[in-house]
């Protein structure tokens, strides 16, 4: 390893190991072309035995009403919603990485983004279903759109959030969607010029849309980039936002607060970093993608992690302050009677411990770095996030205005834990078939950043680094 | 659009590259086209091409989704059917915000990648002539175009001097087909027979 005089020991390359273009392209395709794994059958299997299992629950729901899951009229809003603001949350990530930080010229971002945005799509069909679902008579869901129709026509309320969600969840997918497979295009090309197979040469052949690499397209894709990046950058915060404001314009104490917006997205940035951790542990060892999934790369997403979660704890502590402070009877009470105690109090001590307590050792260089523990704490993060969820909808709901109707206790059916795990099934089937038919790394990107980073700039800079002053300033000069 | 036939030079290097291509054109031969396996900055301005102003029709995308709600969501409740929600009035403009900021960026991201795709001719089925297939793994692959002036002995012995690593004639379609990767379809295989 060439190590340079005047070497930063602060950044670290973004790619490992001294690569050349057609070696990362080799690296990235290799996953791709060999066979499926014993543990990626074990895994696929899995998946799509949940995902049945979460079919045969749905198949309840739909024949015998959402009474099914344990709803009641008191808690209206149960594991489903729950799920529903859990899945939209970790749909976050992908988005934030793919937009903001290239808005924000991270380099670091084009090792995982790829991964990371086909997670925010899948996390956002499985998000999806909840509300969908939860309508009951899923016959009529087309009903939430304004078209001109034999009922008046009676058009949708645009004043009601859960409408504005509507278009925010279908807006925010379709995206996504469009970001992602855009950026996919080269890479599928890529996979196309390789293939051996038939089915692979049609398969590729079609999904890369005849992409040939010309310049001209390439300044094309590159604006297209850009200004999708630019498009999704309010997009991604203001999806979250909305979602927040199911809750927010309500009436109910807990959930009237003006805060919910920003501590949502910063929720939702929390919990979405998590997961990519969690896949991106798996993947880079599974792929050996360690050189381009590297320890500053997970250092990195930590650091978001400690950062977003600090923000969700200081949400946690004004919340309880507003609910002491603004004294309203309800609002104090649903606080400190039925949240932070109460039937329900060991959920919210759960939340604040997984979201709170335990992300603060972040802080340390060490344990930011250390796989094993990152790999448990974006789990432990991810149950805490679906707790928050959790706390503010049902302990906001079980004990309302009218003592009479106080619902002293929700337990879950298996149908409803059965709707939540087939949630899961659709997930991972759909991650599993991405991470073996798709590039799961950027391949274009990069190589994009190969040589501004690693060994690539190292070897471009010792010859400059040689040269006196005399002759840098002359040669600079013409 | 016809077959041609063309001299293909192969770089291995951006440092080679951008001379190459700077050179090329001050000896007066015809790019045809770079194709690389990434974007690299620049090389569009090497090569003369004008700045693309697809952003401007992401822009004027973007505000007909903006018209568009606003409009419609206000005909909706002032004019067609106008509902009395709690007294609230019939023009809230700010609950329309959010639908107004999602449809915008709809509008702007699916017709900039519709227009990207039509620009491109990018679409699934759409096939066309490869001169290299490296050239999306690790090669910068630049075609030139032989005309009738053309010495092609010349245009070989250029591209070596200019270092390209692999050079070749080729006869190529330049636009695109309807037809798949693992079978060969060619649009004018009767004329590139004959010529």
């Amino acid at each position: 390893m060439a190590l340079l005089k005047y070497e930063s020991g602060v950044r670290e390359p973004l790619v490992d190991g001294d690569k050349t273009y057609s070696k990362v392209t080799e690296d990235i395709c290799r996953p791709v072309e060999t066979a499926p794994s014993r543990l990626w059958w074990i895994g696929f299997i899995i998946s799509v035995i949940l995902l049945l299992f979460g079919a045969v629950s749905l198949y309840k729901e739909v024949v015998y009403g959402t009474g099914m899951w344990n709803l009641n009229k008191t808690i209206g809003w149960g594991w489903d919603i729950t799920n529903f603001v859990w899945w939209v949350g970790i749909g976050h990530a992908g988005t934030l990485i793919s937009a903001i930080l290239l808005l924000f010229r991270q380099g670091w971002r084009t090792g995982v983004n790829r991964a990371a945005e086909a997670m925010t799509i899948f996390a956002v069909m499985c998000a999806g279903q909840f509300p969908v679902w939860h309508m009951g008579r899923v016959w009529m869901a087309f009903f939430v759109l304004p078209y001109p129709n034999t009922r008046g026509p009676l058009w949708v309320n645009f004043n009601s959030p859960l409408l504005w969600d509507v278009f925010a969840i279908s807006t925010y997918f379709t995206v996504s969607l469009l970001f992602w497979y855009s950026g996919l295009i080269p890479d599928m090309a890529t996979l196309r010029d390789r293939a051996k197979k038939k089915w692979a040469k049609m398969f590729y052949g079609v999904s890369a849309f005849g992409w040939t690499g010309s310049t001209k397209h390439w300044q094309r894709h590159e604006s297209l980039s850009l200004v999708l990046a630019g498009l999704s950058t309010p997009l991604v915060l203001s999806v979250h936002t909305i979602v927040s404001f199911d809750f927010a314009t309500s009436v109910i104490p807990g959930w009237h607060t003006t805060i919910f917006p920003p501590y949502f997205v910063a929720g939702a940035i929390f919990s979405g970093f998590a997961m990519v951790q969690t896949l991106m542990l798996v993947l880079r060892k599974v792929y050996r993608l360690e050189d381009y999934i590297t320890i500053s790369h997970i250092e990195n997403m930590n650091k978001v992690i400690v950062l977003t979660g600090s923000i969700v704890g200081c949400a946690y502590l004004t919340e309880l302050f507003m609910a002491w402070y603004g004294a309203s009877k309800y609002e104090y009470d649903i606080f400190f009677k039925y949240r932070i105690a109460g039937p329900y109090g060991w959920s919210y001590w759960l939340m604040m411990t997984c979201n709170v307590i335990t992300p603060q050792l972040f802080w340390s260089k060490k344990l930011r770095r250390n796989i094993a523990f990152t790999f448990l704490m974006s789990i432990v993060v991810n149950i805490g996030m679906w707790f928050e969820r959790f706390v503010i909808i049902v302990s906001s709901l079980y004990r309302d205005y009218l003592p009479s109707s106080w619902s002293v206790y929700y337990r879950p059916t298996i149908w409803e834990v059965g709707f939540y795990l087939g949630s899961f099934g659709l997930f991972f089937t759909c991650f599993f078939l991405f991470s073996k038919y798709f590039p799961v790394i950027a391949i274009a990107e990069i190589k994009h950043v190969l040589k501004r980073s690693g060994e690539g700039y190292k070897k471009k800079m010792e010859p400059l680094e040689k040269e006196s002053v005399e002759e840098f300033a002359h040669n600079a000069h013409h | 659009m016809p077959v041609k036939k063309f001299v293909v030079g192969c770089f291995d290097d951006e440092k080679t590259l951008f001379p190459a291509v700077k050179n090329t054109r001050k000896a007066g031969y015809k790019i045809h086209d770079v194709y690389t396996p990434f974007p690299i900055h620049g090389l569009d301005a090497a090569m003369g091409l004008r700045d693309t102003s697809l952003h401007t029709a992401g822009f004027i995308y973007g505000i007909t989704g903006t018209t568009t709600a606003l409009s419609f969501m206000s005909w909706v409740f002032t004019k067609d059917w106008p509902l009395n929600i709690g007294g609230k009035p019939s023009f809230p403009l700010p609950a329309f915000i959010p639908i107004i900021f999602e449809l915008t960026v709809l509008c702007a991201a699916v017709g900039m990648v519709l227009t990207f795709c039509y620009l491109c001719q990018l679409a699934p089925f759409v096939k066309k002539d490869h001169f290299h297939l490296r050239a999306t793994d690790d090669l910068f692959v630049m075609p030139l175009e032989v005309t009738d002036k053309t010495n092609v002995e010349e245009v070989k012995a250029f591209l070596k001097n200019a270092g390209a690593v692999e050079i070749f004639e080729k006869e190529a379609e330049t636009g695109w087909w309807l037809g798949r990767y693992d079978k060969d379809k060619k649009l004018f295989e009767k004329e590139a027979a004959t010529a």
